[in-house]
């Protein structure tokens, strides 16, 4: 799978990466393309692109509220689908695709995975897609070469893990806490043994998402995590310093002046 | 290979239905599946229910000849199955105390809850306040301007109204946040959805609970008159009053069911909520069903008179009766249903719901094609009196008039 060996040959020489998110269209393609040369130039490794929705079940009150706003001033699926496909051409790191399975089901599954090979997406978090509801999404993705990307909670069973780590691709996002994206999480013992645990059923690279503001945050993951994923963080950033706050804050997040 | 994976087939009708959440709540529902299947087949639990419907909501409800209703319209005789004659004065509550006396045995201290009007979160406040439970009940910010008495209801029996402030500030987004909050408490929190939609185990739970409107319907209908009705007739919101008049139903196949759906101010989007008529499949809060979108996939925005009635989806059982045949779905309109709801407060004494005015008003417009001695049972979901100040408002703004 590509973004399996991308980022693998990545983490070679790196103790961890960087995964950021945005949500398109919010504030608007322009800012997103300022934000994203913003990321790619300071060294983030991955970028998750989010089509929005009205209902993102998953998500907190920041990317409700950017997904809801993007929405009302007409961001359609067909103009996420192009702004990707000029980041991917632009841009030399996997960039992948955040959406709800209500999206994918309306595009058509075939169709939408055809679509990320074809622009060039190499993998997809779908987090209200698990894996049985999802027999034929699964199958497009492989037969696409798409790596479909499985979440583990800490409330996931054991026997889930299993499951769901068999039917990811890529990595697993592994959320290190209840509730949805946004708030705060917590970074001590209890996540390491939570990350243990992940560790223990897939063989997959992990990435840890949900609430990951800081330096700190990022060195506490170092040596128990492959992938520290940044979301609501960079929208507020966005939000209140403009699309220019995000380089500083990247680097300050590798640990750099 | 991702095939590899057993696909449970748990929580589908035909192709809708189904546990479309993240993984974080996948744990949750699964615990609550297997709490609900126990108790289903226990006949403690079982017994607690009835004395409960029972004793606190004075089940069972009447079914009642609508002698001058049906000689004012001709034709086809309307019968009520008297739901509005329930504690709290709706069906609602059958649910609620199901719901509830799960969240008990499952040890669960607070209760969360969605509403659109408010009908639900009465019914959830006042079973909280019975089982002396903690209850939080989100609801849009736009409904709770508007149903101010019925806000005021749920803070008298002790619960917390949380209003939902994303997008269009009604039923869709409280659904939102009640599920958010959900995730983050579920260990002590038990989450009481109001309508038969949302992720497996609900649909069915919701269906099981409400099912007693059919169950007894039938069983009077026989005992008073020898024979099934021709129709039964129930207005569709989410879908549980409807669900649970026709579940006992189904297997007699003579007896034709029809859902109504509120066509609102017309059938152009966005003026109705007529889900099943107009709609398309679309997956929305967990599961998979006929669903209004706009061009771009996303939910439409929807209108009817009755607040109880306007959801983008539906539960996915009916999804699935209409895909088989067993069951039509028809659609009446804001005016329909204020004539509806005239005709019977003023042939029988009746106010009823505007929701259950919208069944009604498809049952005159039908009896009139039928002969006498062919019946039409219409769930008569819930009364009115939470609906007088709104009409009151119509008519003094000269919107309608009164007949
Ligand atoms: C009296 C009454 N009838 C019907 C409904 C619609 O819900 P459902 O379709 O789940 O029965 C409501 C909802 O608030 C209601 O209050």
């Amino acid at each position: 799978m590509k973004l399996e060996e991308n980022l693998r040959r990545r983490r070679e020489n790196k103790e961890i990466l960087l995964m950021t998110h945005l949500v398109l269209g919010y504030p608007d393609f322009d800012t997103n393309r300022e934000v994203i040369a913003q990321m790619v130039e300071n060294g983030v490794d991955s970028i998750e692109l989010q089509i929005p929705f009205s209902e993102p079940v998953a998500d907190g009150p920041v990317i409700l509220k950017a997904s809801q706003e993007s929405l009302d001033h007409g961001t359609k699926v067909s103009d996420c689908i192009n702004f990707a496909k000029e980041m991917v051409e632009k841009w030399d790191i996997p960039f992948l695709f955040m959406t709800y399975y209500n999206i994918v089901f309306k595009y058509g599954e075939e169709a939408f995975f055809k679509k990320c090979a074809e622009i060039g997406i190499t993998g997809v978090i779908v987090p209200d897609i698990p894996p049985e509801m999802g027999g034929s999404f699964y199958q497009f993705a492989e037969q696409y070469g798409i790596s479909p990307v499985l979440i583990f909670a800490p409330t996931s069973s054991d026997e889930r893990m299993e499951i769901t780590g068999k039917c990811s691709r890529g990595f697993v996002y592994c959320v290190p806490r209840k509730g949805v994206t946004g708030a705060k999480s917590e970074f001590g013992d209890g996540l390491t043994q939570y990350l243990v645990r992940c560790r223990k059923h897939t063989s997959l690279l992990l990435g840890v998402g949900f609430g990951i503001e800081s330096r700190a945050n990022v060195e506490a993951l170092i040596g128990k995590a492959d992938i520290a994923i940044i979301g609501s963080k960079t929208i507020k950033l966005v939000d209140e310093k403009g699309a220019a706050s995000v380089g500083p804050f990247i680097r300050q997040l590798l640990g750099e002046k | 290979m991702t095939t590899e994976t057993t696909v449970t087939a748990e929580g589908f009708f035909g192709e809708y239905g189904g546990q479309y959440v993240p993984e974080a709540l996948i744990p949750i529902l699964d615990e609550l599946a297997a709490a609900y299947d126990k108790a289903k087949n226990d006949p403690e639990f079982q017994k607690e229910f009835t004395y409960y419907l029972t004793k606190y909501s004075g089940r069972p409800t009447p079914i009642y000849r609508c002698a001058n209703l049906t000689k004012a319209c001709g034709g086809a005789q309307i019968w009520l199955k008297r739901e509005d004659l329930n504690h709290l004065g709706a069906h609602k509550v059958n649910n609620t105390i199901g719901q509830i006396l799960l969240a008990k045995r499952m040890g669960k201290k607070k209760i969360i809850a969605e509403t659109g009007a408010g009908q639900h979160g009465v019914a959830a406040a006042a079973t909280a306040a019975l089982m002396g439970m903690e209850c939080t009940v989100y609801m849009g910010e736009v409904d709770i301007e508007r149903q101010k008495l019925n806000v005021f209801r749920m803070k008298m029996m002790g619960a917390e109204v949380v209003p939902a402030m994303s997008g269009q500030r009604t039923l869709k987004e409280a659904v939102d946040e009640a599920l958010g909050a959900w995730i983050e408490h579920a260990d002590d929190t038990f989450y009481l959805l109001g309508s038969a939609v949302g992720p497996h185990p609900y649909p069915s739970m919701v269906r099981d609970f409400q099912s007693i409107i059919g169950r007894e319907a039938r069983q009077q209908f026989l005992d008073e008159q020898g024979k099934l009705p021709d129709y039964c007739i129930a207005c569709v919101g989410g879908g549980s009053n409807a669900i649970g008049m026709f579940t006992d139903f189904v297997g007699d196949k003579e007896v034709k069911l029809v859902g109504v759906e509120p066509s609102g101010r017309g059938l152009e989007p966005g003026d109705h909520a007529a889900t099943l008529c107009l709609g398309t499949p679309g997956i929305m809060h967990g599961f998979n069903s006929y669903m209004l979108k706009d061009e771009n996939g996303e939910p439409a925005s929807v209108y009817s008179i009755s607040a109880g009635l306007d959801y983008p989806s539906v539960g996915p059982e009916h999804s699935y009766l209409k895909d088989i045949g067993r069951a039509t779905y028809e659609h009446a309109s804001d005016m329909e249903a204020v004539d509806a709801f005239f005709k019977l407060s003023q042939t029988e004494g009746i106010i009823p719901a505007l929701e259950s005015s919208h069944a009604l008003a498809y049952a005159l417009k039908l009896a009139p094609t039928l002969s006498a001695d062919q019946t039409i049972l219409v769930n008569l979901s819930g009364r009115g009196d939470k609906d007088v100040a709104e009409i009151e408002k119509l008519i003094a703004s000269g919107q309608i008039t009164m007949p």
